[in-house]
């Protein structure tokens, strides 16, 4: 009985080890796929935890964001977040179409396939535009811009508010007081650039802003890019013919990716 | 005897790289799940931007963030990614080496700190 038992045991060790099983239980362009994302989630990581120690390093003067991104189409008010949530939104519900999409694959629809990754590379268009928008906003920045005071302490105006000056961390002057601290003001500032903006008395926030959320926004074009490229193989009946959707599944895997990485990049950009 | 080889021989059978036994194994996620992720990664965002006008200290609010990143991370990459459904191995291989990610940000943050506290 016992030698029986050592038997079957080394068979199975031979046959385990010998090749041709998968311990993952994964195809190899998945698991590659996967090992892509990790490298990218480093990258990532690194330039969120850059921004982090460089944000501890100029605590002190460095912009609070919820200050910073208060624009919202059509509304003339202070509406702090809530076009960063809506942007949000959008990157999640396109995730939901790619898993959608995904899941007609499995079930071999080919017309449910078309439709929701066409639904996905819809939303991925609508968050680059959102961005666009973001963007332009954040580089034009506000009618009245920032002052650098004489003795070196940024002064914000507020657009809704004229003849005010606010101080970063609360504190503002206005009225006579105000037009004397303007008029010896060694620089006036609008918007952002690499080399400066009016949000923060550092050059950092605006360069990090831009990177950051470039970086990733290119993420979602070459994402967009690569849905419509699979877009037109399933169109034309490749993969129906193959009889094998998998290559909807690693592209939907980018795509959660740069939605997940959008989730950092929300809390740690534009929450804390 | 026979009854222990035939369960070693369908565990290898099992095991073995078959295109049925990966669409089996991956098919796991319905439409109704997959919503109800949805509904509640929305829930947690639309909730993560209300307390921050709630005038809750900062220090506890940033560990909330925090907090309700990683269930969000766990959602999207436990279900949409489906990684939640995948063997083991894989999960331990592709998750472990985000410990050095957590010791990046303690060494960094630190850093960042002191350098704060030291004159240009």
């Amino acid at each position: 009985m016992s030698q029986a038992h050592a038997a079957t045991a080394t068979a199975s060790t031979e046959e385990v080890w010998g090749g041709g099983h998968s311990p993952f239980n994964v195809r190899w362009g998945k698991l590659y796929m996967w090992i892509f994302l990790i490298s990218d989630a480093f990258t990532f990581s690194s330039l969120l935890v850059a921004y982090g120690t460089l944000r501890h390093r100029f605590s002190e003067i460095w912009p609070t964001p919820g200050e910073v991104f208060t624009h919202f189409p059509f509304i003339h008010h202070h509406v702090p977040l809530a076009y960063v949530g809506l942007m949000t939104f959008i990157l999640i519900m396109s995730s939901v179409t790619m898993v959608l999409a995904v899941d007609a694959g499995h079930q071999m629809n080919k017309k449910g396939v078309k439709l929701w990754l066409g639904l996905t590379i819809v939303g991925g268009l609508m968050f680059l535009g959102s961005q666009a928008w973001e963007w332009y906003h954040f580089i034009h920045g506000s009618e009245g811009g920032s002052y650098y005071l004489a003795d070196g302490r940024l002064a914000r105006t507020d657009d809704l508010e004229p003849g005010v000056l606010k101080f970063h961390g609360g504190g503002m002057v206005e009225g006579a007081e105000a037009q004397v601290l303007i008029a010896t003001a060694t620089k006036h500032v609008h918007g952002a650039n690499l080399i400066g903006n009016e949000y923060g008395a550092t050059p950092l926030f605006g360069d990090f802003f831009f990177f950051i959320t470039g970086f990733h926004g290119f993420h979602v074009f070459s994402g967009v890019v690569i849905n419509t490229i699979v877009l037109i193989v399933v169109s034309r009946g490749f993969l129906e013919r193959k009889k094998d959707y998998e290559l909807v599944e690693k592209v939907g895997l980018y795509w959660h990716f740069v939605d997940l990485v959008w989730v950092f990049v929300f809390t740690f950009f534009y929450l804390v | 005897m026979s009854e222990d080889e035939d369960i070693v021989g369908q565990d290898i059978h099992h095991e073995h790289v078959s295109h049925e036994a990966i669409e089996k194994a991956h098919s796991g996620l319905n439409t109704k799940v997959i919503w109800r992720v949805f509904w509640i990664l929305l829930a947690v965002t639309i909730f993560e931007v209300l307390i921050s006008f709630s005038g809750i200290p900062h220090t506890i609010l940033i560990w909330t963030w925090v907090f309700l990143t990683l269930v969000k991370a766990y959602f999207i990459v436990g279900f949409f990614m489906h990684l939640r459904f995948e063997k083991i191995p894989m999960i331990y291989s592709l998750m472990l080496p985000f410990f050095l990610i957590v010791y990046l940000i303690f060494i960094a943050l630190y850093e960042g700190v002191a350098l704060g506290h030291t004159p240009y």
